[in-house]
């Protein structure tokens, strides 16, 4: 097991090849261009820009934070339910879960904009009555509910894997030594289902954090995230390249070390159970 | 199963050769005109989005008329704006024989030698060009290219919402429609709304007056509801916004679909454009390149396209054709046409910077990147 065949690696090259190509030399160039300016020298200079970039960092932190939790509480009780559901059903749910996501997430956000927009499908319905227009749109509200959204099957998903897997006699265990429903739940399926609650969270905090789309087509274009200003400075020329890629390489330092303290925080908790 | 698929076949090859025949356009006056010697070869046309008359809902589809004229096959591809078209040529790798930039993109495009003459003597119908748009700042001997579009910034917004504002920039700023209004989500034309409110000439170097137009416009960052591009068709044509700056020719399409909307030119002035038909260094077929700019030139093509695009045309044959005047009606034809010495008296005998109507310059590299630096700001800010 320790040394791989021949044979392995064989198999393993293309995607080695692929991954080499298209991972680690953009990571390197990224590296590269944030550590030099213009004309190809070593500098720091593009990190004493950052200070300029602190609202858009801030509120991407917060909105990443929130959309985080939000789908945690919505995802965890339904990836629960899915578990105690029939095996068709818990399909057919997956299934319902899985759907958006076949579509492009520019069109499920752009769909977003009719329904909440001023003339949007809410207030036209509220207007029935007389009430409205609501400032649906262009709000920071709006913005996390794309979030939410668009992430929201990352965190059921693999929450809803963590906890089929737990072993139907470890429950039957725990209530015939005295555990009520609630027990149940906090002391055996709470800490099993951790590792999926973890990646969950990983791979919904992760794209919130670095988006850009939502944030202009919901949020009115107004404020940027840390997403958006990249994406202007990259498109605006090359001479932003630079500190784009500083922003970018923050960010990913920024992310990498999220997730090294989640994944610690998940093996702990292993240790323990 | 099968005969259904099959009657199905027969329904929709019926749809696609009925809709290919729905248009059929001939007329023999052009057909001697044009020779076919350069049949087989192959045009590269680099053209900005929605910028031809392109045979949709029975209009005519010029580059097909062309085709079928002089046997050469037309490649039509689009850009979005004049800095990604320049990015294309710039990198090379890339082969286009005709392209349509903007002014001051032509400016520099012609001072970094990336443009070829285009010999006047064999496109005879550049005789329709108006003199208003010969000789501009950025070709003043009118050798690198050939009007193909005009138009002006104004303000549009919907009658049914707001009362008339005054007709000034500053209604962008206005409290009064407190998320109702737009502004353009690019640095130049959304520093133009603030330059011409303060004062300022839309090619000033002075660093100085970027800052308080920048200052200005971060003011009037918590009235605005959002800074769009061309998301303020579905904006303005639904009521989802009251007010917003955009293009003349733009407007008239808009009004088609709402009918409450209403159009002004701002009385500080505004910008005005010129994109015209120019030849780029990298031209494989110049001969096929001139003979389609005279094409386009031809009266019932820039006809057809004046119609179909919406914007003003610089082309005589085409201002004063009685059906046009007809068919776009006195509100519309004022608007593409206006008389500007009633708009902005005197204005045109001033020095150019100091004008209140101006073309875009291309600006040094220095001032650019302030102002991109500026814009970032405001949207950081």
């Amino acid at each position: 097991m320790n040394k791989k065949s021949f044979g392995s690696r064989i198999v393993a090259a293309p995607y080695m090849v692929w991954a080499a190509i298209f991972i680690v030399v953009p990571l390197l160039i990224m590296a590269y261009f944030a550590f030099t300016d213009g004309s190809g020298n070593f500098t720091v200079d593009n990190f004493m820009q950052i200070a300029r970039f602190k609202k858009a960092f801030a509120l991407s932190i917060i909105y990443a934070v929130i959309a985080t939790i939000i789908t945690l509480l919505l995802a965890y009780p339904m990836a629960y339910y899915m578990t105690k559901l029939k095996i068709s059903s818990q399909r057919m749910v997956m299934m319902l879960i899985m759907l958006p996501m076949w579509m492009n997430f520019l069109i499920r956000t752009y769909s977003w904009i009719t329904i909440l927009a001023n003339t949007g499908l809410i207030n036209k319905f509220l207007g029935l009555f007389g009430i409205g227009p609501l400032q649906l749109i262009n709000t920071p509200g709006a913005v996390i509910l794309g979030m939410v959204y668009d992430f929201i099957p990352y965190m059921i998903l693999p929450i809803y894997t963590a906890m089929s897997k737990i072993d139907n006699s470890l429950l039957e265990a725990a209530s015939d030594l005295g555990s009520n429903s609630w027990s149940r739940i906090r002391r055996v399926i709470m800490p099993l289902s951790l590792p999926g609650v973890i990646s969950g969270i990983t791979m919904v905090f992760v794209p919130s954090i670095s988006t850009f789309y939502i944030s202009q087509k919901l949020g009115g274009n107004k404020d940027m995230l840390i997403g958006d200003a990249i994406e202007y400075l990259f498109n605006t020329g090359p001479q932003y390249y630079n500190v784009a890629s500083t922003l970018s390489l923050i960010l990913m330092v920024m992310i990498l070390v999220c997730t090294l303290i989640m994944n610690r925080f998940g093996d702990d908790e292993e240790v323990v159970v | 199963m099968f005969k259904k698929f099959l009657s199905l076949l027969i329904v929709l090859v019926l749809c696609v050769t009925l809709c290919s025949c729905g248009y059929e356009y001939q007329n023999p006056e052009l057909q001697c005109k044009y020779t076919r010697e350069l049949a087989g070869t192959e045009l590269n046309v680099y053209n900005w989005g929605e910028y031809i008359s392109d045979g949709s809902e029975g209009c005519m589809d010029v580059n097909r008329e062309f085709e079928r004229l002089t046997g050469i096959k037309v490649n039509y591809t689009t850009f979005e704006s004049n800095e990604t078209m320049y990015s294309q040529l710039k990198n090379g790798g890339v082969s286009y024989d005709i392209i349509i930039p903007s002014d001051y993109m032509i400016g520099r495009l012609i001072s970094e030698d990336m443009l070829e003459k285009i010999d006047m003597s064999r496109v005879s119908n550049y005789q329709y060009i108006s003199d208003k748009y010969k000789g501009l700042y950025f070709d003043p001997a009118q050798e690198y290219s050939v009007p193909y579009n005009v138009g002006m910034v104004g303000i549009i917004y919907n009658s049914a919402l707001i009362d008339e504002p005054q007709h000034s920039w500053g209604a962008l700023w206005d409290e009064k429609y407190k998320n109702m209004s737009l502004n353009f989500n690019n640095p130049r034309d959304g520093f133009m709304t603030a330059q011409k409110l303060l004062g300022f000439s839309l090619n000033t170097t002075n660093e100085k007056e970027w800052d308080m137009a920048c200052e200005k416009l971060k003011a009037g960052k918590s009235v605005l509801q959002s800074y769009v591009m061309d998301e303020i068709y579905g904006k303005l044509e639904t009521g989802e916004a009251a007010i917003g700056p955009y293009y003349a020719g733009d407007y008239i399409v808009m009004k088609e679909v709402n009918e409450d909307l209403e159009f002004f030119y701002p009385q500080e002035g505004t910008n005005i454009f010129v994109d015209s038909v120019c030849i780029p260094s990298c031209v494989k077929n110049y001969d096929a390149a001139l003979l389609y700019i005279n094409f386009l030139l031809e009266p019932e093509i820039a006809l057809a396209n004046a119609e179909y695009i919406g914007y003003a045309s610089p082309h005589t044959a085409v201002i004063n054709n009685p059906d046009y005047h007809e068919y776009l009606g006195e509100e519309f034809y004022n608007i593409l046409y206006p008389d500007m010495e009633a708009l902005y008296p005197g204005d045109s005998a001033l020095p150019e910077n100091e004008r209140k109507v101006e073309y875009y310059h291309d600006l040094p590299e220095s001032v650019r990147m302030h102002y991109e630096n500026l814009w970032l700001d405001l949207k950081l800010y």
